[in-house]
């Protein structure tokens, strides 16, 4: 490991491994979140909560194990990531919590309870996330199973079909006694690696075998075909499961994978295209698509003489205004339901921590999200570079579809805000995310292994004169 | 591969940017839109977290709050005399969102007007909890208590405004509504709330008639037309003999003549006469003389074709713009001509304030938790729509109506009341019941505290037998009564 004696690569003194720096950071994540946790108390009851010492040992426990891993099994991995998600899976555990201090929503036909379930989760997202470092070596081992992944990719996706609909669409599998899954999360981990692997042997063939044509690279016919039958498949996933995110998801994935790998703007714009020509299509005959599109361009319209869920949510934005009515304090409970517990988070946090909270959540997943491509730039294997950014771009996907549709950019899509929102499969599914890119970006910034001082070396020496 | 990364990188704080921007249009942009938003449950929330501020009448408060258990509330509104006060009030319901004085003092009565800031800033630093302020009304509840009770078992309305200042004393509507009955949020709130819309109750006990409906005014219009004949010169010697044919022919017509009520003598009647026993056919010959076009000038002057705001909106009365036959039925309160009973309420207070009209407002001050006054309604001049000597003359051609007209039973000892009835025709072919309708005003030796407007809907047993003398001056007497022995 010792580098210092190496003088054949640039940096005499090696690369800092930044481990410090993550212990600092991470001492700020699991503090902030237990401070949160302090002011719900004492802005619900007037008592520091009873469950804050647990709370903070938890917390300061899994941070603690999972700092203590990366330091051990991948040194040299990015500082900011372990950080960032630490904070965001406090902050969401917090917000649960909170919500699970109204009693309306907080019913035995709503589940109950839902925060220990979630720090439940939460650990074993941390467990697998250890698994992740402390086995998978090598992120390059994965590339071997191209086309494995790409069933089960297939399989996971599929497999909702068969479970009965839960809130307006099929994404959900579940198993008795066990809960439900959202397979849909873990698919677009797996889909990440398929395309990486398929891309690094295809991406010649993509790139060069093409026809000039109004300053557009065409692909040939039969290069087209993977991304058609990708086109299908989101297509066959929003009109069967009536999942839009799920589909815009994958559907977005591939075009920024092609594209980074064949470097040909013209995937881009047949992206688009298709994704257009789909949306329209399936717009035309799917109501629940419609009905999303409709609330969207009528967010405040009244449904039967009620207020919509959507309408709920904006006024909850609305009524946080700049500085929030602080934490405990706001009527985000209004959307009813679970829904401010899983997909409508975003909009507690815009009422009790302000627009000034919102925007500092953002530039959270910003920073995970930019973190994630400066690996995938910093990477030296292709197959890690394609990786890298399929899973960051997977998810800056996912918190502009779920944010943005929140908040009325974009119509609604049932899908969680990574991290803090409530729900099992995603936050298991997106500390694994993280472990793998912590994994690349350890190869990427690993020192390289100094030629040994070998006995060939002192051989030579000897021979000089 | 580094160029497309570095573009995906620029495309993906691309797309963090424009969720950025969203959130700061929603959260700065459209906030306080949409925190405001009447389907926003946090607005009642908010409404019902503290004791409201009361709305405050002769020093005493006609509301009050009361704690409930209902959900997410812990006040619920309750009112004193409720049906009494309702059409002044409005109603605060935790389900039905509230009206009139309640909703456009709210900021006022839950302590979040921008006027309460100062008593806010202190509440913070005290750690007390934020109170409301009042609305202290000009409101007289003796006059409206006269109003209330004249109008009892009747449809109609009272409106009574002290003319030299434009104070109203008095609004009354019935029948009425007690807002208690529907100021939580229970089944039982419900159905006193549906109860009360006009698809359940044809009454509708909810229409604030003496500022929201608007009636034919019928003869009590002839004022205004009389002020127009004076101030357009037509006529300037109330006692001289007017140019009135009878019978007087509508123009434009063939030969359709302008009845009076029963053999009247109207012929060539002076101004005074004509007024006393009301003629249709001289005032109806004068609107037509001096045509549609003065007559709307003149109108307006005294406040028809716009909304008053007291602040709580009064509808616009009219004064339509019609052709001659038209015009001369209008100018006897007839055909598209309507008036709301505040309308023909500033109409007497004009001619009783020597023809000076005042701005109506119910409203006199507003007032902090720690009792100081944060805002003071000043008594404003509105137009003037009659020079004083012609006001001196309407105001001598209305006291004859009461000492020996038409209004005879307004008629108060030892105080000079002047006043003119009406009855005002509606329905196709007049088949529905009239209109009772009086409007005067009392004068005391100490100035002209009141004028009043009264309208009843009218009923079947009084059908063919309705004046505005029988059925409305009475009430009309009561309540100057009453205004005159509180300022004694």
């Amino acid at each position: 490991m010792s580098s210092t004696s190496n003088t054949t690569t640039i940096g005499t003194i090696g690369a800092p491994s930044r481990r410090n720096t993550e212990l600092a950071l991470l001492v700020f994540a699991v503090i902030i979140p237990v401070f949160a946790y302090i002011n719900v108390g004492l802005a619900k009851e007037d008592t520091v909560p009873a469950g804050v010492l647990g709370y903070a040992l938890g917390l300061g426990l899994l941070a603690g194990v999972a700092h203590l891993v990366v330091r051990k099994w991948a040194p040299y991995a990015d500082p900011l990531m372990l950080p960032v998600s630490t904070l965001l899976n406090g902050l969401g555990l917090v917000f649960i919590w909170r919500l699970d201090q109204e009693p309306q929503i907080t019913t035995p036909q709503l589940g109950g309870a839902m925060a220990p379930g979630q720090l439940m989760w939460s650990t074993l997202g941390v467990a697998l996330f250890l698994g992740v470092l402390i086995f998978l070596k090598d992120h390059r081992v994965l590339q071997r199973y191209t086309y494995i992944s790409m069933v089960a990719a297939l399989v996971l996706l599929i497999l909702p079909v068969f479970f009965p609909a839960r809130f307006g669409a099929r994404i959900w599998i579940t198993i008795p006694g066990v809960g439900s899954l959202q397979p849909g999360e873990f698919a677009k981990i797996i889909i990440a690696i398929f395309f990486a692997g398929y891309l690094m042997v295809k991406r010649d063939a993509l790139a060069l075998a093409s026809r000039r044509f109004m300053g557009l690279y065409l692909p040939r016919g039969r290069d087209l075909g993977p991304i058609l039958v990708i086109w299908a498949l989101s297509l066959m996933i929003l009109v069967f499961e009536t999942d839009l995110g799920t589909s815009l998801l994958f559907f977005g994935l591939f075009v920024i994978m092609l594209y980074v790998a064949t470097e040909r703007t013209s995937w881009i714009v047949f992206g688009l295209l298709l994704s257009g020509a789909g949306a329209v299509a399936v717009a035309t005959f799917e109501s629940h698509v419609q009905t999303r599109v409709h609330n969207w361009l009528n967010p405040l319209e009244l449904l039967n003489g009620g207020v919509t869920e959507t309408a709920q949510a904006m006024y909850s934005f609305g009524s946080g205004g700049i500085l929030g009515s602080g934490l405990g304090q706001g009527y985000s409970r209004l959307i009813g339901g679970i829904a401010p517990k899983s997909d409508y988070i975003l909009a507690t946090v815009g009422e009790e921590l302000g627009l000034a909270g919102v925007m500092a959540i953002l530039l959270l997943y910003g920073l995970l999200i930019e973190r994630g491509i400066r690996t995938a730039l910093a990477a030296r294997d292709p197959f890690g570079k394609l990786l890298a950014v399929g899973l960051s771009g997977a998810f800056a996907l996912q918190v502009f579809v779920v944010a943005g549709g929140v908040t009325g950019l974009i119509p609604l899509t049932g899908m969680t805000m990574p991290f803090l929102a409530q729900g099992g499969s995603s936050v298991i599914a997106n500390w694994a995310l993280v472990a793998i890119l912590l994994r690349i970006s350890d190869t990427a910034r690993r020192p390289a292994p100094a030629p040994a001082p070998s006995t060939d070396a002192e051989m030579t020496q000897v021979v000089r004169p | 591969m580094n160029k497309p990364l570095r573009r995906v990188a620029i495309f993906c704080g691309l797309l963090v940017l424009a969720l950025l921007i969203r959130v700061n249009w929603v959260q700065f942009v459209q906030a306080d839109e949409l925190k405001n938003d009447s389907h926003n449950r946090r607005v009642a929330i908010e409404r019902y977290s503290i004791p409201r501020g009361n709305i405050i009448v002769g020093d005493k408060p006609v509301t009050g709050s009361t704690t409930t258990d209902s959900g997410d509330f812990k006040y619920k509104r309750t009112y004193k005399d409720g049906p009494m006060w309702a059409p002044v009030t409005g109603y605060a319901s935790q389900a039905f969102d509230a009206n009139q004085l309640e909703k456009l003092y709210d900021p006022v009565l839950t302590g979040t007007d921008d006027k309460l800031f100062f008593s806010r800033t202190v509440d913070m630093f005290t750690g007390e909890k934020q109170q409301g302020g009042d609305v202290v009304t000009t409101l007289d509840p003796k006059a409206q208590k006269a109003a209330y009770d004249g109008l009892k078992g009747k449809k109609g309305a009272v409106a009574a405004i002290n003319p030299e200042t434009g104070a109203i004393l008095a609004l009354s509507s019935a029948p009425s509504y007690d807002p208690s009955s529907f100021a939580g949020m229970s089944d039982d709130d419900a159905k006193a709330y549906n109860g009360l819309l006009k698809k359940s109750d044809p009454d509708e006990p909810m229409l604030n008639r003496a500022l929201r409906q608007t009636y034919p005014p019928g003869s009590t219009f002839k004022v205004v037309t009389a002020a127009a004949a004076l101030e357009n010169g037509l006529y300037t010697d109330i006692d001289a003999k007017t140019n009135s044919p009878l019978p007087y022919y509508l123009p434009d017509t063939a030969h359709q003549p302008l009845n009076n009520e029963g053999n009247l003598p109207c012929e060539n009647a002076t101004l005074r006469e004509a007024l006393r026993v009301s003629c249709n056919s001289v005032f109806g010959k004068i609107s037509a003389d001096l045509g549609n076009k003065k007559m709307i000038e003149e109108a307006d002057q005294f406040g028809f074709n716009k909304e008053h705001f007291t602040p709580v909106r009064a509808d616009a009365s009219v004064y339509p713009k019609d052709n001659r036959p038209q015009n001369a039925m209008a100018g006897i309160g007839q055909a598209s001509n309507r008036a709301t009973p505040l309308q023909m309420a500033m109409v007497a207070s004009a001619v009783a304030n020597g023809g000076t009209l005042m701005k109506p407002y119910m409203v006199d001050k507003l007032v902090a938790p720690n009792l100081n006054v944060i805002q003071q309604t000043q008594p404003e001049k509105l137009s003037e729509p009659l020079k004083p000597e012609n006001a001196q003359k309407l105001q001598d051609m209305m006291e004859t109506v009461v000492k020996s007209g038409t209004g005879t039973t307004a008629q108060i000892p030892g105080v000079t009341v002047g006043g003119k009835t009406g009855t005002a025709q509606h329905g196709e072919d007049n088949k529905d019941n009239p209109y009772a309708w009086f409007i005067s005003y009392a004068k005391t030796d100490k100035g002209t505290p009141v004028a009043v407007a009264v309208v009843i809907e009218g009923s079947d047993t009084l059908r063919g037998d309705i004046a505005g003398g029988k059925l409305a001056a009475p009430v009309a007497k009561a309540v100057m009564e009453a205004v005159i022995d509180g300022n004694k």
